[in-house]
Protein backbone atom coordinates (compact mmCIF):
# COMPACT_ATOMS: atom_id res chain seq x y z
CA UNK A 1 0.00 0.00 0.00
CA UNK A 2 1.04 3.24 -0.84
CA UNK A 3 1.50 6.46 1.95
CA UNK A 4 -1.27 9.08 0.24
CA UNK A 5 0.50 12.57 -0.51
CA UNK A 6 0.91 15.64 1.60
CA UNK A 7 -2.72 16.55 0.78
CA UNK A 8 -4.14 14.30 1.19
CA UNK A 9 -2.58 13.85 4.68
CA UNK A 10 -3.70 17.81 5.59
CA UNK A 11 -7.32 17.01 4.39
CA UNK A 12 -7.56 14.13 6.61
CA UNK A 13 -5.89 16.05 9.24
CA UNK A 14 -8.58 19.15 8.39
CA UNK A 15 -11.58 16.30 8.32
CA UNK A 16 -9.95 14.80 12.08
CA UNK A 17 -10.06 18.55 13.45
CA UNK A 18 -13.84 19.34 12.14
CA UNK A 19 -14.53 16.12 13.71
CA UNK A 20 -12.80 17.28 17.13
CA UNK A 21 -14.57 20.71 16.94
CA UNK A 22 -17.77 19.58 16.46
CA UNK A 23 -17.81 17.17 19.38
CA UNK A 24 -15.93 20.05 21.84
CA UNK A 25 -18.83 21.97 21.26
CA UNK A 26 -18.30 24.37 24.39
CA UNK A 27 -15.39 25.77 22.57
CA UNK A 28 -17.10 26.24 19.21
CA UNK A 29 -19.64 27.81 20.92
CA UNK A 30 -18.69 30.61 22.54
CA UNK A 31 -16.11 31.19 19.17
CA UNK A 32 -19.40 31.74 17.46
CA UNK A 33 -21.09 33.28 20.42
CA UNK A 34 -18.21 36.30 21.03
CA UNK A 35 -18.23 38.05 17.74
CA UNK A 36 -22.72 37.95 18.06
CA UNK A 37 -22.96 39.16 21.03
CA UNK A 38 -20.33 42.24 19.76
CA UNK A 39 -23.03 42.21 16.50
CA UNK A 40 -26.09 42.15 19.21
CA UNK A 41 -24.72 44.67 21.94
CA UNK A 42 -23.73 47.32 18.94
CA UNK A 43 -27.25 47.38 16.99
CA UNK A 44 -28.76 47.78 20.83
CA UNK A 45 -26.82 50.38 21.71
CA UNK A 46 -25.71 52.02 18.26
CA UNK A 47 -27.89 50.31 16.07
CA UNK A 48 -30.08 53.58 14.98
CA UNK A 49 -26.85 55.47 13.88
CA UNK A 50 -26.12 56.26 10.22
CA UNK A 51 -23.28 56.95 8.04
CA UNK A 52 -22.41 59.96 6.72
CA UNK A 53 -24.60 58.90 3.39
CA UNK A 54 -27.41 58.56 5.47
CA UNK A 55 -27.65 54.97 5.13
CA UNK A 56 -27.30 52.31 8.43
CA UNK A 57 -24.27 52.08 10.44
CA UNK A 58 -24.97 48.36 10.87
CA UNK A 59 -23.63 48.01 7.02
CA UNK A 60 -20.35 49.23 8.33
CA UNK A 61 -20.06 47.19 11.89
CA UNK A 62 -21.42 44.13 10.48
CA UNK A 63 -18.93 43.00 7.98
CA UNK A 64 -16.34 44.62 10.65
CA UNK A 65 -17.55 42.31 13.69
CA UNK A 66 -17.54 39.38 10.45
CA UNK A 67 -13.88 39.87 10.55
CA UNK A 68 -13.81 39.80 14.48
CA UNK A 69 -15.12 36.48 13.69
CA UNK A 70 -12.82 35.14 11.48
CA UNK A 71 -9.64 36.03 13.59
CA UNK A 72 -11.20 34.71 16.83
CA UNK A 73 -11.61 31.64 14.91
CA UNK A 74 -8.40 31.74 13.20
CA UNK A 75 -5.96 33.18 15.62
CA UNK A 76 -7.18 32.92 19.04
CA UNK A 77 -8.37 29.56 18.55
CA UNK A 78 -5.12 28.28 16.93
CA UNK A 79 -3.19 30.26 19.10
CA UNK A 80 -4.54 28.53 22.32
CA UNK A 81 -5.39 25.10 20.91
CA UNK A 82 -2.20 24.75 19.24
CA UNK A 83 -0.37 25.40 22.70
CA UNK A 84 -2.37 23.23 24.20
CA UNK A 85 -1.73 20.16 21.67
CA UNK A 86 1.76 21.24 22.29
CA UNK A 87 0.98 20.63 26.13
CA UNK A 88 -0.46 17.24 25.96
CA UNK A 89 2.27 15.88 23.65
CA UNK A 90 -0.14 15.63 20.44
CA UNK A 91 2.26 17.68 18.45
CA UNK A 92 5.18 15.38 19.34
CA UNK A 93 3.29 12.17 18.60
CA UNK A 94 2.78 13.66 15.45
CA UNK A 95 6.18 14.03 14.99
CA UNK A 96 7.29 10.83 15.97
CA UNK A 97 5.31 9.43 13.07
CA UNK A 98 5.74 9.63 9.27
CA UNK A 99 2.45 12.24 9.46
CA UNK A 100 4.72 15.37 8.00
CA UNK A 101 3.96 17.77 10.72
CA UNK A 102 3.49 20.58 7.79
CA UNK A 103 0.23 18.58 6.82
CA UNK A 104 -0.94 18.26 10.66
CA UNK A 105 -0.76 22.33 11.35
CA UNK A 106 -1.91 22.75 8.02
CA UNK A 107 -5.09 20.64 9.05
CA UNK A 108 -5.44 22.52 11.97
CA UNK A 109 -5.31 25.70 9.84
CA UNK A 110 -7.59 24.84 7.45
CA UNK A 111 -10.50 23.82 10.06
CA UNK A 112 -9.98 26.76 11.82
CA UNK A 113 -10.55 28.80 8.47
CA UNK A 114 -13.93 26.55 7.64
CA UNK A 115 -14.88 27.21 11.20
CA UNK A 116 -14.47 30.96 11.03
CA UNK A 117 -16.19 31.00 7.12
CA UNK A 118 -19.26 29.26 9.33
CA UNK A 119 -18.75 32.40 11.69
CA UNK A 120 -18.43 35.08 8.95
CA UNK A 121 -22.01 33.64 7.57
CA UNK A 122 -23.92 33.35 10.51
CA UNK A 123 -22.85 37.16 11.18
CA UNK A 124 -23.77 38.45 7.59
CA UNK A 125 -27.29 36.43 7.85
CA UNK A 126 -28.36 37.91 11.14
CA UNK A 127 -27.14 41.00 9.90
CA UNK A 128 -29.50 40.35 6.67
CA UNK A 129 -32.30 38.98 8.41
CA UNK A 130 -32.61 40.91 11.39
CA UNK A 131 -31.29 44.40 11.18
CA UNK A 132 -31.57 45.15 7.75
CA UNK A 133 -27.71 45.07 5.95
CA UNK A 134 -27.83 44.86 1.90
CA UNK A 135 -25.63 41.94 1.33
CA UNK A 136 -23.72 44.00 -2.28
CA UNK A 137 -23.98 40.14 -3.82
CA UNK A 138 -21.82 41.13 -6.73
CA UNK A 139 -19.17 42.12 -4.58
CA UNK A 140 -19.19 38.73 -2.52
CA UNK A 141 -16.35 36.95 -4.55
CA UNK A 142 -13.74 39.81 -3.80
CA UNK A 143 -15.05 39.87 -0.03
CA UNK A 144 -14.29 36.37 0.20
CA UNK A 145 -10.88 36.53 -1.40
CA UNK A 146 -10.07 39.43 1.68
CA UNK A 147 -11.35 36.53 3.96
CA UNK A 148 -8.90 34.12 2.64
CA UNK A 149 -6.51 36.17 3.03
CA UNK A 150 -7.29 37.35 6.34
CA UNK A 151 -7.64 34.14 7.57
CA UNK A 152 -4.45 32.55 6.48
CA UNK A 153 -2.32 35.71 8.00
CA UNK A 154 -3.92 35.58 11.26
CA UNK A 155 -3.62 31.66 11.35
CA UNK A 156 0.46 32.03 11.03
CA UNK A 157 0.15 34.71 13.53
CA UNK A 158 -2.21 32.41 15.67
CA UNK A 159 0.28 29.31 15.76
CA UNK A 160 3.51 31.87 16.41
CA UNK A 161 1.89 33.25 19.13
CA UNK A 162 1.26 29.75 20.42
CA UNK A 163 5.23 28.94 19.94
CA UNK A 164 6.57 31.83 21.45
CA UNK A 165 4.05 31.31 24.60
CA UNK A 166 6.02 29.51 27.12
CA UNK A 167 2.55 26.75 27.78
CA UNK A 168 -0.82 26.67 27.14
CA UNK A 169 -2.00 28.15 30.35
CA UNK A 170 -0.64 31.56 29.22
CA UNK A 171 -1.88 30.98 25.55
CA UNK A 172 -5.31 32.33 26.12
CA UNK A 173 -4.41 35.86 28.01
CA UNK A 174 -1.58 36.08 25.46
CA UNK A 175 -3.77 35.90 22.56
CA UNK A 176 -6.40 37.88 24.30
CA UNK A 177 -4.02 41.05 25.11
CA UNK A 178 -2.80 40.66 21.95
CA UNK A 179 -6.30 41.30 19.94
CA UNK A 180 -8.41 42.85 22.07
CA UNK A 181 -6.03 46.45 21.93
CA UNK A 182 -5.61 45.55 18.22
CA UNK A 183 -9.64 45.47 18.18
CA UNK A 184 -9.78 49.49 19.41
CA UNK A 185 -7.51 50.73 16.49
CA UNK A 186 -8.61 48.85 13.84
CA UNK A 187 -12.54 50.09 13.35
CA UNK A 188 -14.19 47.00 14.37
CA UNK A 189 -16.53 49.24 16.53
CA UNK A 190 -16.65 52.37 14.83
CA UNK A 191 -14.87 53.80 11.61
CA UNK A 192 -11.70 54.86 11.52
CA UNK A 193 -11.94 57.48 9.45
CA UNK A 194 -13.21 58.79 12.65
CA UNK A 195 -10.15 58.75 14.73
CA UNK A 196 -7.50 60.66 15.00
CA UNK A 197 -4.92 60.82 12.17
CA UNK A 198 -2.07 59.21 13.94
CA UNK A 199 -4.22 56.58 16.02
CA UNK A 200 -5.34 56.24 11.80
CA UNK A 201 -1.94 55.42 11.18
CA UNK A 202 -0.01 53.44 13.65
CA UNK A 203 -3.81 50.90 12.94
CA UNK A 204 -3.22 50.69 9.49
CA UNK A 205 0.34 49.58 9.87
CA UNK A 206 -0.66 46.59 12.05
CA UNK A 207 -2.63 43.95 10.35
CA UNK A 208 -5.66 43.50 11.56
CA UNK A 209 -7.69 47.22 10.06
CA UNK A 210 -6.21 46.61 6.48
CA UNK A 211 -8.50 43.34 7.19
CA UNK A 212 -11.47 45.34 8.19
CA UNK A 213 -11.52 47.70 6.13
CA UNK A 214 -10.68 45.83 3.09
CA UNK A 215 -13.78 43.38 4.31
CA UNK A 216 -15.78 46.81 4.81
CA UNK A 217 -14.76 48.20 1.92
CA UNK A 218 -16.83 45.95 -0.09
CA UNK A 219 -20.30 46.79 1.67
CA UNK A 220 -19.59 50.62 1.74
CA UNK A 221 -16.98 51.42 -0.95
CA UNK A 222 -17.16 55.08 -0.99
CA UNK A 223 -16.08 55.50 2.67
CA UNK A 224 -12.29 54.95 2.85
CA UNK A 225 -9.88 55.78 0.62
CA UNK A 226 -6.90 53.89 -0.05
CA UNK A 227 -5.46 50.94 -1.85
CA UNK A 228 -6.75 47.66 -1.19
CA UNK A 229 -3.80 45.99 -3.08
CA UNK A 230 -1.82 48.34 -0.06
CA UNK A 231 -3.69 46.72 2.48
CA UNK A 232 -3.58 43.39 1.45
CA UNK A 233 0.58 43.57 0.83
CA UNK A 234 0.24 44.76 5.05
CA UNK A 235 -2.18 41.62 5.79
CA UNK A 236 0.14 39.04 3.63
CA UNK A 237 3.35 41.08 5.47
CA UNK A 238 2.07 40.38 8.69
CA UNK A 239 1.61 36.60 7.79
CA UNK A 240 4.31 36.20 6.37
CA UNK A 241 6.06 37.16 9.60
CA UNK A 242 3.95 34.99 11.71
CA UNK A 243 5.26 32.18 9.25
CA UNK A 244 8.43 32.94 10.26
CA UNK A 245 7.92 33.46 13.80
CA UNK A 246 6.20 30.04 13.67
CA UNK A 247 9.04 28.01 11.79
CA UNK A 248 12.00 29.72 13.96
CA UNK A 249 10.36 28.90 17.61
CA UNK A 250 8.70 25.86 16.60
CA UNK A 251 8.74 23.06 19.72
CA UNK A 252 6.65 20.18 20.23
CA UNK A 253 6.83 20.23 23.61
CA UNK A 254 6.35 22.97 26.44
CA UNK A 255 9.75 25.49 26.78
CA UNK A 256 11.39 24.65 30.38
CA UNK A 257 10.33 21.37 30.44
CA UNK A 258 14.23 20.54 29.77
CA UNK A 259 14.70 22.03 33.23
CA UNK A 260 12.36 20.52 34.98
CA UNK A 261 12.79 16.86 33.50
CA UNK A 262 16.30 17.02 34.10
CA UNK A 263 15.17 16.79 37.95
CA UNK A 264 12.51 14.52 37.77
CA UNK A 265 13.31 11.90 35.01
CA UNK A 266 15.81 12.06 31.50
CA UNK B 1 23.22 -5.92 10.79
CA UNK B 2 22.08 -4.50 14.58
CA UNK B 3 18.75 -2.94 14.60
CA UNK B 4 20.62 0.30 17.34
CA UNK B 5 24.10 0.42 17.13
CA UNK B 6 25.05 3.19 19.34
CA UNK B 7 28.98 4.89 20.01
CA UNK B 8 30.52 7.28 22.31
CA UNK B 9 27.26 9.23 22.56
CA UNK B 10 27.09 12.54 24.06
CA UNK B 11 24.61 15.14 24.79
CA UNK B 12 24.85 18.22 26.85
CA UNK B 13 22.56 20.50 28.27
CA UNK B 14 24.48 23.74 29.19
CA UNK B 15 27.51 22.18 31.42
CA UNK B 16 25.46 19.04 32.20
CA UNK B 17 26.39 15.95 30.51
CA UNK B 18 23.20 14.28 30.49
CA UNK B 19 24.44 11.72 28.42
CA UNK B 20 27.81 10.90 28.83
CA UNK B 21 29.85 8.48 25.97
CA UNK B 22 27.21 5.80 25.75
CA UNK B 23 27.80 2.74 23.66
CA UNK B 24 24.70 0.31 22.95
CA UNK B 25 23.79 -2.17 20.48
CA UNK B 26 20.42 -3.95 20.24
CA UNK B 27 20.50 -7.00 17.78
CA UNK B 28 17.68 -7.54 15.67
CA UNK B 29 14.74 -9.37 17.29
CA UNK B 30 16.47 -8.82 21.26
CA UNK B 31 14.57 -6.94 23.81
CA UNK B 32 16.53 -4.82 25.56
CA UNK B 33 15.58 -3.00 29.00
CA UNK B 34 17.33 -0.13 29.98
CA UNK B 35 17.39 0.63 33.78
CA UNK B 36 18.25 3.46 35.81
CA UNK B 37 17.70 6.02 38.49
CA UNK B 38 15.73 9.27 37.10
CA UNK B 39 18.15 11.95 35.40
CA UNK B 40 20.69 8.78 34.42
CA UNK B 41 20.17 9.95 30.81
CA UNK B 42 17.61 6.83 29.70
CA UNK B 43 14.85 9.37 27.94
CA UNK B 44 17.18 11.51 26.50
CA UNK B 45 19.26 8.11 24.60
CA UNK B 46 15.97 7.02 23.58
CA UNK B 47 14.90 10.14 22.36
CA UNK B 48 18.16 10.75 20.11
CA UNK B 49 17.13 7.33 19.18
CA UNK B 50 13.57 8.53 17.74
CA UNK B 51 14.97 11.20 16.09
CA UNK B 52 13.34 13.85 18.60
CA UNK B 53 16.80 15.54 19.79
CA UNK B 54 20.21 15.86 18.44
CA UNK B 55 23.18 14.92 19.77
CA UNK B 56 26.05 16.63 20.28
CA UNK B 57 28.45 13.54 19.98
CA UNK B 58 29.16 10.12 18.63
CA UNK B 59 27.38 8.06 16.06
CA UNK B 60 23.73 6.57 16.23
CA UNK B 61 22.83 3.90 14.22
CA UNK B 62 18.95 2.90 13.83
CA UNK B 63 18.04 0.14 11.33
CA UNK B 64 21.29 1.44 9.34
CA UNK B 65 20.12 4.69 9.39
CA UNK B 66 21.29 8.13 11.23
CA UNK B 67 18.12 9.57 13.05
CA UNK B 68 19.71 13.10 12.69
CA UNK B 69 19.01 12.60 9.04
CA UNK B 70 17.23 10.17 7.86
CA UNK B 71 14.07 10.71 10.01
CA UNK B 72 11.18 9.97 8.29
CA UNK B 73 12.42 7.00 6.59
CA UNK B 74 13.11 5.40 10.15
CA UNK B 75 9.76 6.79 11.91
CA UNK B 76 7.86 4.77 8.66
CA UNK B 77 9.54 1.76 10.58
CA UNK B 78 9.46 2.22 14.42
CA UNK B 79 6.41 2.38 17.32
CA UNK B 80 6.94 5.10 19.75
CA UNK B 81 5.26 4.48 22.85
CA UNK B 82 6.02 7.95 24.78
CA UNK B 83 5.55 8.25 28.96
CA UNK B 84 3.18 11.16 27.88
CA UNK B 85 0.46 9.58 25.04
CA UNK B 86 -0.79 12.83 23.62
CA UNK B 87 -4.11 11.74 22.31
CA UNK B 88 -7.13 13.91 21.13
CA UNK B 89 -9.39 12.47 23.63
CA UNK B 90 -12.43 13.16 22.19
CA UNK B 91 -11.86 10.60 19.43
CA UNK B 92 -13.21 6.96 19.87
CA UNK B 93 -10.67 4.09 19.70
CA UNK B 94 -10.89 2.90 16.47
CA UNK B 95 -10.89 6.49 15.17
CA UNK B 96 -7.75 7.35 16.42
CA UNK B 97 -5.98 3.96 15.39
CA UNK B 98 -7.37 4.52 11.81
CA UNK B 99 -5.97 7.90 11.99
CA UNK B 100 -2.63 7.53 12.91
CA UNK B 101 -2.06 4.72 10.62
CA UNK B 102 -2.77 6.88 7.47
CA UNK B 103 1.03 8.12 6.63
CA UNK B 104 2.64 4.45 7.10
CA UNK B 105 4.01 2.56 4.21
CA UNK B 106 2.02 -0.66 5.54
CA UNK B 107 0.16 -0.32 8.59
CA UNK B 108 -1.63 -3.29 9.96
CA UNK B 109 -5.60 -4.12 9.80
CA UNK B 110 -6.97 -1.51 12.77
CA UNK B 111 -9.47 -4.09 14.19
CA UNK B 112 -6.27 -6.48 14.62
CA UNK B 113 -4.00 -3.87 16.47
CA UNK B 114 -7.21 -3.20 18.66
CA UNK B 115 -7.84 -6.66 19.03
CA UNK B 116 -3.95 -7.31 19.80
CA UNK B 117 -4.04 -4.55 22.63
CA UNK B 118 -7.08 -6.30 24.29
CA UNK B 119 -9.39 -3.13 23.66
CA UNK B 120 -11.87 -5.01 21.09
CA UNK B 121 -14.52 -4.45 23.20
CA UNK B 122 -13.77 -0.77 23.75
CA UNK B 123 -12.97 -0.20 20.34
CA UNK B 124 -16.33 2.47 19.77
CA UNK B 125 -15.75 4.62 23.26
CA UNK B 126 -14.61 7.51 23.61
CA UNK B 127 -10.86 7.59 24.29
CA UNK B 128 -11.77 10.18 27.46
CA UNK B 129 -14.02 7.50 28.79
CA UNK B 130 -11.29 5.13 28.97
CA UNK B 131 -9.28 4.41 32.47
CA UNK B 132 -5.35 4.95 32.47
CA UNK B 133 -4.36 1.31 31.94
CA UNK B 134 -6.62 1.11 28.51
CA UNK B 135 -4.87 4.32 27.39
CA UNK B 136 -1.68 3.11 27.71
CA UNK B 137 -2.52 -0.01 25.89
CA UNK B 138 -4.49 2.62 23.22
CA UNK B 139 -0.43 4.33 23.02
CA UNK B 140 0.79 0.75 22.23
CA UNK B 141 -2.03 0.17 19.49
CA UNK B 142 -0.93 3.90 18.31
CA UNK B 143 3.02 2.77 17.96
CA UNK B 144 1.52 -0.88 17.02
CA UNK B 145 -0.36 -0.18 13.55
CA UNK B 146 2.52 1.29 11.53
CA UNK B 147 3.95 -2.41 11.84
CA UNK B 148 7.04 -1.65 13.01
CA UNK B 149 10.26 -3.77 12.99
CA UNK B 150 12.00 -1.93 16.07
CA UNK B 151 9.55 -0.50 18.93
CA UNK B 152 10.60 2.01 21.67
CA UNK B 153 9.02 1.46 24.93
CA UNK B 154 9.01 4.61 27.67
CA UNK B 155 8.52 3.06 30.58
CA UNK B 156 5.10 1.36 29.42
CA UNK B 157 3.64 0.25 32.15
CA UNK B 158 4.22 2.94 34.84
CA UNK B 159 1.05 3.66 36.83
CA UNK B 160 -0.38 0.39 36.00
CA UNK B 161 -2.32 -2.29 38.60
CA UNK B 162 -0.42 -5.82 38.71
CA UNK B 163 -3.06 -7.35 36.39
CA UNK B 164 -2.86 -4.72 33.52
CA UNK B 165 0.98 -5.18 33.96
CA UNK B 166 0.85 -8.77 32.79
CA UNK B 167 -1.75 -8.22 30.43
CA UNK B 168 0.46 -5.93 28.58
CA UNK B 169 3.63 -8.21 29.12
CA UNK B 170 1.46 -10.71 27.47
CA UNK B 171 1.70 -8.29 24.34
CA UNK B 172 4.94 -6.92 24.45
CA UNK B 173 5.90 -10.87 24.51
CA UNK B 174 3.79 -11.78 22.00
CA UNK B 175 5.63 -8.80 19.77
CA UNK B 176 9.15 -10.19 20.49
CA UNK B 177 8.31 -13.47 19.76
CA UNK B 178 7.01 -12.70 16.50
CA UNK B 179 10.45 -10.72 16.04
CA UNK B 180 10.16 -7.13 16.64
CA UNK B 181 13.31 -5.70 18.38
CA UNK B 182 12.11 -3.61 21.53
CA UNK B 183 14.21 -1.19 23.69
CA UNK B 184 12.46 -0.14 26.49
CA UNK B 185 12.96 2.11 29.85
CA UNK B 186 11.29 0.77 32.88
CA UNK B 187 11.54 1.63 36.92
CA UNK B 188 10.25 -1.99 37.30
CA UNK B 189 13.30 -4.45 38.13
CA UNK B 190 10.72 -7.34 37.52
CA UNK B 191 9.78 -5.83 33.82
CA UNK B 192 12.79 -6.25 32.96
CA UNK B 193 13.58 -9.58 34.47
CA UNK B 194 10.23 -10.75 33.04
CA UNK B 195 10.77 -9.38 28.91
CA UNK B 196 14.35 -8.74 28.69
CA UNK B 197 17.08 -10.86 26.71
CA UNK B 198 19.27 -8.38 27.90
CA UNK B 199 19.38 -5.26 30.81
CA UNK B 200 21.42 -2.20 30.23
CA UNK B 201 22.25 -0.10 33.35
CA UNK B 202 22.85 3.52 32.91
CA UNK B 203 23.64 6.10 35.12
CA UNK B 204 24.97 9.84 35.10
CA UNK B 205 24.82 9.24 31.47
CA UNK B 206 26.97 6.32 30.98
CA UNK B 207 26.72 2.30 31.49
CA UNK B 208 27.64 0.67 34.09
CA UNK B 209 26.74 -2.52 33.65
CA UNK B 210 24.63 -4.81 31.00
CA UNK B 211 24.29 -8.65 30.63
CA UNK B 212 21.34 -10.93 30.77
CA UNK B 213 18.88 -10.34 33.82
CA UNK B 214 20.55 -13.47 35.31
CA UNK B 215 24.18 -12.38 35.20
CA UNK B 216 24.37 -8.91 35.11
CA UNK B 217 26.65 -7.04 37.83
CA UNK B 218 28.29 -10.84 38.29
CA UNK B 219 24.68 -11.57 39.50
CA UNK B 220 25.13 -15.55 38.66
CA UNK B 221 28.19 -15.94 40.41
CA UNK B 222 27.52 -14.00 43.65
CA UNK B 223 26.95 -16.31 46.84
CA UNK B 224 23.54 -17.72 47.12
CA UNK B 225 21.96 -17.12 51.32
CA UNK B 226 20.18 -20.05 52.84
CA UNK B 227 18.00 -18.92 55.65
CA UNK B 228 16.26 -20.34 58.03
CA UNK B 229 14.37 -19.84 61.38
CA UNK B 230 15.64 -21.97 64.75
CA UNK B 231 16.18 -20.96 68.55
CA UNK B 232 19.67 -20.67 69.32
CA UNK B 233 20.44 -23.69 70.82
CA UNK B 234 18.89 -25.60 68.23
CA UNK B 235 21.55 -23.39 65.93
CA UNK B 236 24.11 -24.51 68.11
CA UNK B 237 23.51 -28.08 67.84
CA UNK B 238 23.87 -27.55 63.51
CA UNK B 239 27.04 -25.90 64.54
CA UNK B 240 25.99 -22.35 63.38
CA UNK B 241 25.07 -18.88 65.10
CA UNK B 242 21.54 -17.64 65.09
CA UNK B 243 20.91 -14.06 65.17
CA UNK B 244 17.47 -13.10 66.45
CA UNK B 245 16.43 -16.83 65.65
CA UNK B 246 17.72 -16.52 62.38
CA UNK B 247 20.13 -18.50 60.54
CA UNK B 248 21.88 -17.13 57.29
CA UNK B 249 24.54 -19.08 55.35
CA UNK B 250 26.34 -17.80 52.49
CA UNK B 251 27.51 -20.29 49.58
CA UNK B 252 28.96 -20.80 46.26
CA UNK B 253 27.27 -24.28 46.53
CA UNK B 254 23.53 -23.85 47.40
CA UNK B 255 22.86 -27.64 46.61
CA UNK B 256 25.30 -29.43 48.10
CA UNK B 257 25.58 -27.34 51.24
CA UNK B 258 21.71 -27.30 51.63
CA UNK B 259 21.95 -31.47 51.45
CA UNK B 260 24.56 -31.13 54.45
CA UNK B 261 22.23 -28.67 56.72
CA UNK B 262 18.82 -30.73 56.00
CA UNK B 263 20.85 -34.16 56.84
CA UNK B 264 22.13 -32.62 60.19
CA UNK B 265 18.94 -31.19 60.84
CA UNK B 266 17.25 -34.58 60.14
CA UNK B 267 19.62 -36.37 62.13
CA UNK B 268 18.81 -34.27 65.30
CA UNK B 269 15.19 -33.99 64.97
CA UNK B 270 15.47 -29.88 64.05
CA UNK B 271 12.69 -28.56 61.87
CA UNK B 272 14.43 -25.16 59.63
CA UNK B 273 11.48 -22.76 59.82
CA UNK B 274 11.05 -20.60 56.88
CA UNK B 275 13.63 -22.34 54.73
CA UNK B 276 14.55 -20.65 51.86
CA UNK B 277 17.50 -20.22 49.45
CA UNK B 278 18.09 -17.00 47.41
CA UNK B 279 20.31 -15.56 45.15
CA UNK B 280 20.68 -11.89 44.94
CA UNK B 281 17.52 -10.56 43.17
CA UNK B 282 17.84 -8.76 40.28
CA UNK B 283 17.27 -5.73 42.53
CA UNK B 284 19.52 -5.93 44.98
CA UNK B 285 22.11 -6.20 42.26
CA UNK B 286 20.48 -2.93 40.21
CA UNK B 287 20.40 -1.15 43.97
CA UNK B 288 24.32 -1.98 44.62
CA UNK B 289 25.24 -0.84 40.48
CA UNK B 290 23.22 2.37 41.41
CA UNK B 291 24.50 2.68 44.56
CA UNK B 292 27.01 5.35 44.14
CA UNK B 293 24.78 7.60 41.83
CA UNK B 294 21.73 8.66 44.49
Amino acid sequence: MRRPGWLALALAETRMQVRLLLRNVVAAFFTLVMPLLFLILLNFFIGDGELSDGSALSNYFTPAIAVFGLVTATFTNLAISTAMARDAGVLKRVYGSPMPLSAHVAGRVLSATLLGLASVVVMLAIGALVYGVEIPWSRMPVFFGVLLIGAAAFSALGVAVAMVTPNARAAPAVANAVILPLTFVSGIFFPLTDAPAWLQLVGRALPLAPFVESAVDQFVPWLIDGSIVWRLGVMMAWGLFGAVLALRFFRWEPSGIRRQSLEIDT
Amino acid sequence: MPAIRVRGLVKTYGSNRAVDGIDLEVQEGEVVAVLGPNGAGKTTTIEILEGFRNRDGGEVEVLGMDPAASAREIRDRIGIVLQESGIEDELTVTEAVTHQALPYERPRPIGEVVELVGLADKAGARIKTLSGGQRRRLDLALALVGDPSLLFLDEPTTGFDPAARRQSWSVIEGLAANGTTILLTTHYLEEAQELADRVVVITRGRVVAEGTPDSIGGRSDRPATIRFRVSDGDAARLGLEANDGLVMVETSSPTEELHRLTGRALEAGIELADLEVRRPTLEETYLRLVGGAE
